[in-house]
C-alpha cells in the first residue's frame, strides 16, 4: 500500500482543528470576546516552537538572526497574551464575588 | 524521541482547546487561561529538550533561545501589566503584527537552512509541497504584519501620518492595483515553488508587505472591530502555514483554532454592522458623509444641565445606560457605577445596553465595565435589551453615537440596515457628548434633534459626577 503523504495528514489535522475551533468559539460568551482575542494572540505565538529550532539549530548568521528575532517576537505574545488575559479575567472575577456576596 | 515529542505536543494542543473552551463562562475562564499557559509551557520545554537532543553542541544553542525569550517575554509582561483597558485594541493589533513578523522570520530561516527545522536532510532542496506551504505562511505573515501596523496606527489615532488616520485612504483604480499586486504575488510564489530562488522569495515578501498596507488603508475607523478580528484570523492562518511547512501538527491545530476564532469574530462584527465581509474589505466606509436626511439649518438640539438630568433620572422607574467609547476615553466608568448605585438606592432599575461594536473591538465595552466592577447581571447584549427601551423612562447615552443613530433605519443613509440600540424609543433620551461633532462613521445623528432628547455637553466623567452630586 502507498504511504500517505505528510501533506494529506496535515490537511486532515487542519480541517478537524477548524471544526473544533468553530464549535468552541461559538460557545464563547460575547462578554468575553476581548479576552478571547488576547488569549488567541498568545496561542498563535506557538510559532515560537519553530522559532526556537531556528535560533538554536541553524548555523548561518542569517538563520540565527532570524531565529532569535522570531523567538523574541513570539515571546512578546506568549507572555503579553496570557498575562493580559489573566488581568482581564481577574476583573470579571471581582464582579462575580460582589454579586455573589450581595445575593 | 520524535514520538514522545509529538505526543507531548498533542497534550499542549488539547490545553489550547481547553483555554478557548473555558471562555464560554467567566467562572471557568481563568482555569482555561491556566490551561493555555500550561500548554505553552509544555510546548516550549519539549522543544528545548528536543534541541538539546538534536544539537551537536548540546545545550549551547539554547542560549540564543533564552536571550530571545528574556527580551521578548520581558517586554510582553511589562506591556500586559501596564496597558490601559481602553488601549486593548492597540495592544491586540500590536500582538498580531508580532506573530506576522515572527512567521516571516521563521520562513526566511527555513528557506535558508531547511535542515535545521527538520524539513529536509542536510544539504537537500526543500520539497515542492513544503515550498508552497512556506510561501503561504510567509505571505500571510507579511500581510498580517504590515496590515496590523496600519490598524495599530488607525486605532491609536494619535499619529499625524496620513495612513495612520481613521479616514479611509482611497484612490482611483485601487482595486485594480490590489488585484495586479495579488497576481504578481502569486506569480513570484510560483517561481519560488518551482526554483526555490531567493530573489523570488524576497520579492514575494516585499509585495506581501505592500498588500498588507493597501488592504487596510481604505478601511475606515468605524470598521476597526472587523479589521482587528480579521487580522486575528490571519495571524492564526500564518501560524498554521508555518505548521504545515514544518510538519508540526501542534502548530496547525493552534493556528487553525486562532484562525477560525478570528473568522467567527469578524462575522459577528460584520453582522452587527449589517455589512458583508466583502463590503468591509473593499473599504471606503467611515469617511463619507451620509445624505442630508434632516435639513441643515433648522436643526436645533435642546441642551440641559446636570441638575435637569438628575431630576429626570431620580424620578424614573427604569433607566438604561448606553455606554460608548467616549465613556471609556473619559474614564467615566467608575463615576457611572456610582451613579447607578445612587439610582438603585432610590428604587430605580438600572441596566446597561451594550452594542456588539461598542468600543473598538469585540467585547471591549464589557471589559471596560468589568474593570469598573459593574455587576455582570446588569449588563445586557443588544438582542436582549432592545425590546426594553420602549418601556424605559430614561435612556442615558454616554459617549455613544453611531450605535444609537436612527439613520440606520433610513433607506439610503450610509449606515442603513445596521442594527442599533433603539434608545430613541425611550420616553426621554439624554445624550452626553463633548460636542455636536459626528461619530466615527462621520454621520450626523437625528436622535440629537428629537423633541424628547436632551443634550448634556461636556466630559463624560465630569458630567456624570455632576449628576451624582445633583441627585444627592
Amino acid at each position: 500500500m502507498e504511504v500517505v503523504s505528510h501533506t494529506v495528514i496535515n490537511i486532515t489535522i487542519f480541517v478537524l482543528a477548524i471544526y473544533v475551533g468553530y464549535h468552541v468559539v461559538w460557545n464563547v460568551t460575547p462578554a468575553l470576546h476581548t479576552p478571547l482575542m488576547a488569549v488567541t494572540n498568545a496561542v498563535s505565538a506557538i510559532v515560537i516552537v519553530g522559532a526556537m529550532l531556528a535560533a538554536a539549530l541553524t548555523e548561518t548568521g542569517l538563520g540565527k538572526t532570524m531565529g532569535v528575532l522570531a523567538v523574541a517576537l513570539a515571546a512578546v505574545n506568549v507572555f503579553g497574551g496570557f498575562l493580559v488575559t489573566r488581568r482581564m479575567l481577574q476583573m470579571f472575577k471581582k464582579k462575580e464575588r460582589k454579586t455573589g456576596g450581595a445575593g | 524521541m520524535m514520538n514522545v515529542v509529538t505526543l507531548l505536543y498533542l497534550v499542549a494542543s488539547i490545553c489550547f482547546i481547553q483555554a478557548l473552551k473555558g471562555l464560554s463562562h467567566p467562572g471557568t475562564s481563568r482555569l482555561g487561561n491556566l490551561f493555555g499557559m500550561i500548554g505553552m509551557a509544555i510546548a516550549v520545554l519539549t522543544t528545548a529538550a528536543l534541541i538539546v537532543e538534536l544539537s551537536v553542541s548540546g545545550a549551547a544553542g539554547l542560549g540564543y533561545v533564552l536571550a530571545g525569550l528574556v527580551v521578548g517575554g520581558g517586554a510582553g509582561a511589562v506591556m500586559a501589566n501596564r496597558v490601559e483597558m481602553t488601549k486593548m485594541p492597540e495592544l491586540v493589533a500590536f500582538m498580531h503584527s508580532m506573530i506576522g513578523l515572527a512567521a516571516v522570520f521563521i520562513a526566511v530561516a527555513a528557506v535558508a537552512e531547511p535542515w535545521a527545522l527538520g524539513i529536509t536532510a542536510h544539504g537537500a532542496a526543500i520539497p515542492g509541497g513544503n515550498r508552497l506551504e512556506l510561501f503561504l505562511g510567509a505571505a500571510i505573515g507579511a500581510v498580517t504584519f504590515s496590515g496590523s501596523v496600519i490598524a495599530f496606527g488607525k486605532l491609536s489615532g494619535k499619529y499625524r501620518f496620513r495612513l495612520f488616520q481613521g479616514a479611509p485612504v482611497v484612490f482611483k483604480g485601487q482595486h485594480v492595483v490590489n488585484l495586479l499586486l495579488g497576481l504578481a504575488l502569486v506569480g513570484f510564489g510560483i517561481v519560488f515553488i518551482a526554483t526555490e530562488s531567493w530573489p523570488a522569495f524576497f520579492a514575494m515578501l516585499a509585495l506581501s508587505f505592500v498588500i498588507g498596507v493597501l488592504i487596510i488603508i481604505p478601511i475606515g475607523g468605524a470598521d476597526m472591530p472587523v479589521v482587528v478580528s480579521m487580522l486575528n484570523s490571519y495571524s492564526g492562518w500564518a501560524a498554521a502555514g508555518i505548521g504545515f511547512s514544518l510538519n508540526n501538527p501542534m502548530l496547525i491545530i493552534a493556528g487553525s483554532l486562532v484562525g477560525s476564532s478570528g473568522a467567527i469574530l469578524s462575522y459577528i462584527m460584520c453582522k452587527a454592522m449589517n455589512r458583508s465581509f466583502f463590503n468591509v474589505l473593499l473599504g471606503g466606509f467611515g469617511g463619507e458623509t451620509g445624505p442630508a436626511v434632516t435639513g441643515g439649518e433648522q436643526k436645533t438640539a435642546k441642551s440641559g444641565s446636570a441638575e435637569d438630568v438628575a431630576f429626570l433620572m431620580s424620578n424614573a422607574e427604569s433607566v438604561i445606560i448606553v455606554p460608548g467609547y467616549g465613556l471609556a476615553v473619559a474614564r467615566a466608568q467608575h463615576a457611572v457605577k456610582e451613579l447607578a448605585a445612587k439610582l438603585t438606592a432610590k428604587g430605580v432599575q438600572v441596566r446597561y445596553a451594550i452594542h456588539p461594536v461598542a468600543g473598538r473591538m469585540p467585547g471591549h465595552m464589557n471589559v471596560l465595565l468589568a474593570e469598573a466592577e459593574i455587576p455582570y447581571d446588569q449588563v445586557f447584549e443588544m438582542e436582549d435589551i432592545n425590546g426594553e427601551f420602549g418601556t424605559a423612562d430614561v435612556a442615558l447615552i454616554l459617549g455613544a453615537n453611531d450605535v444609537v443613530n436612527p439613520l440606520a433605519e433610513v433607506k439610503g443613509s450610509a449606515i442603513y440596515g445596521m442594527p442599533i440600540l433603539e434608545a430613541h424609543k425611550a420616553r426621554t433620551v439624554i445624550v452626553n457628548k463633548r460636542s455636536m461633532a459626528s461619530g466615527y462613521a462621520g454621520l450626523d445623528n437625528p436622535l440629537f434633534y428629537m423633541d424628547k432628547t436632551m443634550m448634556v455637553f461636556g466630559d463624560a466623567k465630569k458630567v456624570v459626577a455632576d449628576i451624582v452630586k445633583a441627585i444627592e
